[in-house]
């Protein structure tokens, strides 16, 4: 699962009212080549909440991402490279991302994070 | 500027959509236009049918001819016309007529040609072949030829009455036609992804000139993100994927998303197979309770599915099944078993699916972003200008049948998104959520698709002999076959 992933996944169990950024538990990260490509990372950067995507980055063991980015950002090179490492690169493979309301930890296991509800949690 | 545009003889209700959308995607039309006035002029050959494979289209340059061409799956090659007629005489006039400096630039003693002929609905010798070539001895050719790389593609193409004609009206009279090729569709993609040597293969696989099309129809290109919310084994996102699009998929089911069969036999391996990017995600979800965050709107430029409405395969969503018809009371997890507790789910009928995904796509498109899925007609009437689902926020630009079987057939429906989701809009399908979650027998009984489908025929009618003459009484002629 790629960190572009978990910025758009939350708890959706009922009654859940802040199910969001999902807190991550690291068994296992790999990095994985992916293409660079600034469009997209420009497009994507206005729909990432890049606060998540900072705390995510440095669980999952990468602290090169500046504490702070805005639109104006985008024009560094060196932020677009960073942005697309944290973004694309970094796969957590083993591990659970855990609802911050009520602790509920939704596996994930070989890359794929198990979102499927329990049937009290619909 | 009008072009000649010779389809293939296939999926015959998908060829122009297919054409219309790459305009779009290749900037025929104005930006700000709507997306539902966003189509070509087409006109036929005379006497022709609409099922011809010629036809004439009005496209603003040669370049976007080029491009759409040689980008579509049902497109045999678009071209410049240089004359038609009915005999070899007239030809030979109408190619002197028309200007020579559209001519001229193509003839020159540097460049090299090579001429095809080719028929619709007949066979023709390669004498034959050879002695049509020797009549266009008046087009003043200065180049060399060459058959294997030639820098211009002349066409020469006839159609005629062939007799058997399968149900379509007979062929007035022959048609000559004599162009030059501006772009002709890559059909050897479909031998390199055919589903015969695809390695992870599922029992609903999506064909791969029908992913093509799909693909097609939901513009993907690079740099766009492309989303399946029932990806299966993939084989939808393989063909987004080809064309450079980013790709997205979710299922219900974790043995396909995540296990497959086994290491170098699940979904990354058919985009490995293909040196295709991986999938930027694929997770397990129920499009029915859909993980996203609260906000997050307008991520992806097309969703592209093949919906679970229950002929081939059933759709599940979360939920136990005993729960939701209210036998029992709502099942709480023991704490020491929730780690590898394995949820049970419920049937998910066809209407509610449809609503999801509507909803789904009226939230998560871009503007102007795309939603390409099947949906599932009875085939009563002939016609089938059924009630598609609609939005406010996705209007539906295309329809295109392919008949699956005597009862019913399914309807590619592409869906452009023109209005942004609004807090209303999002009310109104929460609404309308908990009345499918708290009517849930009801829904799965009114939109048994299957039973429809696959029910005996004759239940609704006296006797075998009437059933026959039911079946015979269809028209012979079923172009949406091919």
């Amino acid at each position: 699962m790629r960190l572009l992933t978990h910025n758009m996944l939350s708890s959706n169990i009922k009654g859940v009212t802040n199910g969001f950024p999902l807190r991550i538990e690291v068994e296992k990260v790999v990095e994985k080549q992916v293409d660079f490509n600034p469009n997209f990372l420009k497009n994507m950067f206005s729909k990432i909440d890049y606060k998540a995507l900072l705390e995510a980055s440095r669980i999952m063991g990468y602290a090169e991402l500046p504490d702070h980015a805005d639109p104006s950002s985008l024009e560094s090179d060196d932020f677009l490279r960073r942005f697309h490492h944290a973004l694309l690169q970094l796969h957590l493979e083993e591990g659970s991302l855990v609802c911050p309301e009520t602790g509920r930890k939704f596996p994930v296991n070989k890359g794929i994070p198990n979102m499927l509800l329990h049937e009290d949690e619909v | 500027m009008w072009y000649l545009c010779v389809f293939y003889h296939r999926l015959l209700d998908y060829r122009k959509p297919e054409v219309e959308s790459l305009a779009d995607l290749f900037g025929a039309f104005d930006k700000d236009a709507d997306p539902q006035t966003k189509s070509l002029e087409w006109r036929l050959p005379e006497n022709h049918h609409p099922d011809s494979p010629f036809h004439f289209v009005n496209l603003p340059s040669e370049e976007i001819a080029h491009k759409i061409a040689n980008r579509s799956i049902l497109v045999k090659g678009i071209y410049e016309l240089w004359g038609e007629a009915c005999s070899f005489e007239e030809l030979e006039g109408a190619i002197k007529k028309y200007p020579d400096e559209r001519k001229l630039p193509y003839l020159s003693t540097e460049s090299t040609f090579k001429i095809t002929v080719d028929s619709f609905g007949k066979v023709i010798s390669s004498t034959e072949q050879k002695d049509r070539i020797g009549r266009l001895s008046n087009i003043p050719f200065k180049g060399r030829v060459n058959l294997r790389n030639p820098d211009h593609k002349f066409w020469l193409m006839e159609t005629d009455d062939y007799g058997s004609n399968n149900g379509l009206p007979p062929v007035v009279q022959r048609r000559i036609f004599f162009g030059r090729e501006i772009g002709a569709a890559d059909r050897k993609l479909l031998p390199t992804y055919q589903l015969k040597s695809r390695t992870y293969l599922g029992p609903t696989a999506m064909d791969a000139e029908m992913a093509f099309l799909m693909a097609n129809q939901a513009q993907a290109i690079p740099g766009k993100l492309v989303y399946d919310p029932f990806v299966g084994t993939g084989s939808i996102l393989v063909a987004a994927a080809h064309f450079g699009a980013m790709t997205m998929g979710a299922d219900i089911d974790i043995r396909v998303v995540r296990d497959g069969r086994g290491p170098d036999c699940n979904v990354w391996s058919n985009f490995k197979q293909y040196g295709l990017p991986m999938p930027i995600s694929l997770l397990r979800a129920d499009n029915n309770l859909p993980p996203w965050r609260p906000g997050l709107k307008e991520m992806f430029d097309a969703i592209i599915c093949d919906p679970p409405y229950g002929v081939r395969a059933g759709g599940r969503k979360s939920g136990g099944r005993k729960l939701l018809k209210g036998v029992v009371g709502p099942y709480t997890v023991p704490d020491d078993k929730r780690t590898d507790h394995i949820p049970s789910t419920a049937p998910y009928s066809l209407a509610e699916c449809v609503h999801d995904l509507l909803d789904l796509a009226a939230r998560m498109l871009v503007m102007g972003g795309r939603l390409v899925y099947f949906y599932p007609v009875l085939r009563e009437e002939e016609t089938i200008d059924t009630d598609f689902p609609e939005h406010p926020c996705i209007k539906l630009v295309a329809k295109c049948e392919q008949i699956l079987s005597y009862r019913y057939s399914r309807v590619l429906l592409t869906m452009v998104k023109i209005a942004p989701y609004t807090e209303d809009i999002a009310e109104a399908a929460r609404i309308k959520h908990s009345d499918f979650r708290e009517n849930h027998v009801k829904w799965l009984e009114d939109g048994n698709l299957r039973s429809a489908v696959f029910s005996p025929i004759d239940t609704q009618l006296n006797g075998a002999g009437d059933t026959k003459f039911s079946k015979e009484s269809k028209p012979k002629y079923r172009g949406k076959y091919v």
